[in-house]
């Protein structure tokens, strides 16, 4: 509870406050999307007034703002024409838990009908508190055209009782999507995703919630060495490991452990695990492949049909057999995705790099050449342009 | 202040002043200098308040038309898919005058190639109705 005057309420702060505010209308009966717009132009006059004028409860200030933002919106609607029947969800008993507010809102803005890029938008700004001109410039796209996104979203909801327990695999992909979109742009989305998942993890028990988080602190952590000082790509086996976050790897892995504790593992933890054991080695050299490749051995056998559920799966095993039972294993692994993943770069990137691995200098240079006419990010295609051309100099 | 497209091609247009092979085959010192140049020209076009938009395409290109009432889109990768002219990517700027355009497009055109001598490729310069 803030009451004191907030001066130094800085943005993390206020974002999170939205769901609060929010998961408190709903729960009083108001319209979830109503009350989301209604709130998005509370947190816009907020960010306008509050560093000249900050309020003695911020939470009250903008649940007062909002709330009288949707009387306003009701009058002028309802001058319009006659207002068509809404649907409320039934006020819900009232909850004093944070996380159970998050959980309840991620629920709403996951709904299993829209489309994902209409859930990460919704779940971005109601959830995480971002506002519209946030969100487009982390897409690159004009705001005008997020916002008709989010109104789109929510149109295709109006009516549709959010009152029942949602799909939480829906969730946990959203925050995935979320995080994934956050290697670039002016917004922090993986920082974003991962203090979601945070609070996703204060209200649901779920381990995968807990592995999801943990995949997002273990793969972050990686971050600053993702790239070197001139903007380029540097590889796993590359990177400067002591550049590596050592603080949000042992948070990682503490999260891992207590997922793994509850004993149903799922696809994030799984992949948490994999990530943990690239975190731990001091030197690429190091890497425990027998132990990654027995994960991915999991991980694949998480499919009925991994070639064509999760190509990724197998894609990621082919390294670690690669890795083992050397390089011609790993190609024959790649071989059965040919089919499914022939026409992706990171197929043939990672010929490249078997290729490499077992010395054959010609074939991956081709292999990083052909991933590279398929790149779909610039930073990406340069990256195998310059893996080509380093390959085809240190031909013999 | 009129705009300008300067559009970079993967093929086509006026015979290549210096034919060259692709950059996967270039010493990766000449990979090196080439990019450090393209970052340098956004950098300088920003730096001038001349930048407005820089993109990339893929190679892929799809032809698509109206397929008529109840069919579907007919699709096609064009006439001579290997030798017809395909758009690469392209910087916006802002500039003062037509010959301001001519001259950055020149000045992207001298981009390091192999050896490290300027590549002399072809800009295809479009101005962008207001």
């Amino acid at each position: 509870m803030i009451d004191e005057p907030t001066r130094r309420l800085d943005d993390g702060a206020l974002r999170a406050l939205v769901p609060r505010v929010l998961a408190g209308m709903v729960r009083r009966g108001e319209d979830f999307y109503a009350a989301e717009d209604a709130l998005q132009e509370a947190l816009l006059e907020a960010l306008r007034v509050w560093p000249e004028h900050p309020p003695r409860d911020p939470r009250a200030w903008l649940a007062t703002v909002a709330t009288r933002r949707l009387v306003d919106a009701r009058r002028s609607e309802a001058a319009r024409h006659r207002r068509e029947e809404a649907t409320y969800s039934e006020p819900r008993p009232a909850a004093t838990e944070e996380g159970d507010d998050a959980l309840f809102l991620l629920f709403c803005c996951c709904h299993p009908d829209l489309t994902p890029a209409s859930q990460v938008a919704l779940t971005l700004r109601a959830v995480g508190g971002l506002t519209t001109r946030e969100i487009a410039d982390a897409f690159y796209v004009p705001e005008a055209t997020m916002a008709q996104r989010i109104s789109r979203a929510k149109r295709a909801l109006q009516g549709r009782r959010l009152d029942q327990p949602g799909d939480l695999a829906v969730v946990l992909r959203v925050l995935y999507l979320v995080y994934a979109a956050g290697h670039a742009g002016r917004v922090d989305l993986a920082g974003e995703a991962i203090r979601l998942a945070r609070q996703l993890t204060l209200a649901t028990e779920e381990p995968e919630a807990r592995g999801l988080l943990a995949l997002m602190l273990l793969n972050h952590a990686r971050l600053p060495a993702r790239l070197d000082p001139e903007g380029r790509i540097v590889t796993l086996d590359r990177q400067e490991r002591g550049l590596w976050d050592t603080r949000e790897i042992a948070e990682g892995v503490r999260v891992l452990q207590s997922a793994l504790a509850v004993q149903r593992p799922g696809r994030y933890q799984v992949e948490a695990a994999i990530a943990a054991l690239h975190d731990d080695a001091a030197r690429a050299e190091e890497t425990d492949w027998p132990q990654i490749l027995a994960w991915y051995d999991d991980l694949v056998a998480l499919t009925d049909d991994p070639v064509r559920q999760d190509p990724a799966a197998v894609l990621g095993r082919a390294v670690a057999v690669g890795h083992m039972l050397g390089a011609a294993a790993g190609l024959r692994e790649t071989d059965r995705l040919r089919e499914v993943l022939g026409e992706r770069h990171r197929w043939h990137a990672v010929r490249g790099y078997l290729h490499e691995l077992g010395g054959d200098l010609p074939a991956a240079a081709t292999a990083y050449a052909d991933a590279a006419r398929r790149a779909t990010e610039v930073a990406e295609r340069d990256h195998l342009v310059r893996q080509a051309a380093r390959a085809r100099a240190a031909e013999p | 202040m009129p705009k300008y497209l300067l559009l970079k091609h993967y093929r086509g247009g006026p015979a290549p002043h210096r034919p060259v092979p692709p950059m996967d085959q270039w010493a990766p010192e000449d990979v090196e200098a080439h990019m450090a140049f393209l970052k340098h020209v956004s950098e300088l076009l920003e730096e001038n308040g001349e930048f407005v938009d820089a993109q990339a395409l893929t190679p892929e290109r799809t032809w698509v038309r109206y397929g008529g009432p109840h069919a579907a889109p007919v699709t096609t990768d064009g006439p001579l898919p290997e030798t017809s002219d395909l758009v690469a990517g392209w910087y916006m700027i802002d500039v003062e005058s037509h010959e301001r355009a001519v001259e950055l497009a020149a000045y992207v055109s001298s981009e390091p190639g192999p050896g490290g001598k300027p590549l002399y490729e072809w800009i295809d310069v479009r101005e962008v109705m207001s």
